[in-house]
C-alpha cells in the first residue's frame, strides 16, 4: 500500500484540529469565489477576492501546518507572502481599473477620487 | 540596501534548511545582489523606530489586524450569502498622519484587508478608499473608521 500523505488513524487532536482549519479556509475560498460572482462591479469584486482568499488561505495553511508539522516554518513564509502581496497586487488593480474608468455599478454613492482628478462623477 | 539583506538571508536559510557552507556562500551572493539591486526600495524594517514602544506595538498591530481580518471576512461573507446583496459602494477620501513611506504602505495594505474597504489610489495624505458598505461619506468620518485603527499602531512603529 501506498504510505498516505498523513496518516489520520487514529486521528490526533493536532490532526482533527488541522482538518477542520482547511474546512474553514476552504469554506473562506468558497465564499470568496461566490463574492467574485454575484459582486456587481469590479471594485466589488476585488474587495470579494481580497479578502478571502487571504484568509481562506492562511487558514488552509495553518491546518497544513497542523497536519504536517515539519513544514511549518515554510508554510509560515508562504502565508507571509501572501500578506505582503496580495492586498497590493488588488490596490494596483483597482487603481489601473479607476484610471482606465471602469465601469462602476449605479449602486455607487460616491467617488471623491473621481471628484479631486476633475472627471465627472 | 542592509536592511533587505537582513531579512533576504535568514530567509534563503530557512528556505534551504541547512547551514552548509556552499548553500550560505551561494545565498549570500545571491542575496547581496538583489539587495544591491533593489536599492532606494523599502523593506519592512526602513525606518522602522527602534524603541521599546515600538517593539511592542509590533505583535499588538499584528494581533490587531488579524481580529480585523477575521471580522472583515465574517461581514463579507454575510453580503454575500444575503439574496438581496446589501451594497453600499462609494469611494471615500482619508487623510493620514503618518509621514514614513513604510508606514503608509502598511497602512495602505491594511485597510485594503479589512472590514469592506479597499485602497484604491494614495495622493500626499489622502487615501482614496472603496467601501463596500459606506458608513459615511464625510471624510473625517471615514478617517476616524477606517485609519485609526491602524495609525495607531504604525505611527509608533514607523512615525
Amino acid at each position: 500500500m501506498e504510505p498516505s500523505l498523513v496518516n489520520a488513524f487514529p486521528p490526533t487532536p493536532l490532526n482533527l484540529i488541522g482538518g477542520l482549519l482547511l474546512v474553514a479556509g476552504t469554506a473562506f475560498l468558497l465564499l470568496g469565489g461566490l463574492g467574485l460572482v454575484r459582486m456587481p462591479d469590479l471594485f466589488n469584486r476585488i474587495q470579494a477576492g481580497t479578502k478571502a482568499t487571504t484568509l481562506g488561505t492562511l487558514l488552509s495553511l495553518a491546518g497544513v501546518a497542523c497536519l504536517q508539522p515539519d513544514w511549518s516554518l515554510k508554510l509560515l513564509l508562504i502565508g507571509l507572502f501572501i500578506l505582503f502581496t496580495n492586498p497590493l497586487s488588488s490596490q494596483v488593480l483597482a487603481r489601473s481599473a479607476h484610471r482606465l474608468g471602469s465601469k462602476q455599478s449605479p449602486l455607487t454613492r460616491v467617488d471623491r477620487l473621481a471628484e479631486d482628478s476633475g472627471e465627472a462623477p | 540596501m542592509l536592511p533587505l539583506f537582513a531579512i533576504l538571508f535568514p530567509l534563503w536559510i530557512v528556505l534551504n534548511g541547512s547551514l552548509a557552507t556552499d548553500v550560505l556562500i551561494t545565498g549570500l551572493i545571491a542575496t547581496l545582489v538583489i539587495a544591491a539591486g533593489s536599492r532606494g526600495s523599502l523593506s519592512p524594517l526602513t525606518e522602522f523606530r527602534v524603541t521599546p514602544a515600538a517593539l511592542w506595538a509590533v505583535p499588538r498591530y499584528l494581533l490587531y489586524f488579524l481580529k480585523e481580518l477575521v471580522k472583515s471576512n465574517l461581514r463579507l461573507a454575510a453580503v454575500v450569502l444575503s439574496p438581496e446583496l446589501p451594497l453600499n459602494p462609494g469611494i471615500v477620501k482619508v487623510r493620514t498622519r503618518l509621514k514614513s513611506r513604510m508606514g503608509r504602505l502598511l497602512l495602505a495594505n491594511s485597510i485594503t484587508l479589512t472590514p469592506g474597504t479597499l485602497t484604491v489610489e494614495l495622493q500626499d495624505d489622502w487615501l482614496y478608499v472603496h467601501w463596500v458598505r459606506m458608513e459615511t461619506d464625510d471624510s473625517e468620518g471615514a478617517t476616524a473608521r477606517i485609519v485609526a485603527g491602524f495609525e495607531r499602531y504604525l505611527e509608533v512603529i514607523y512615525g
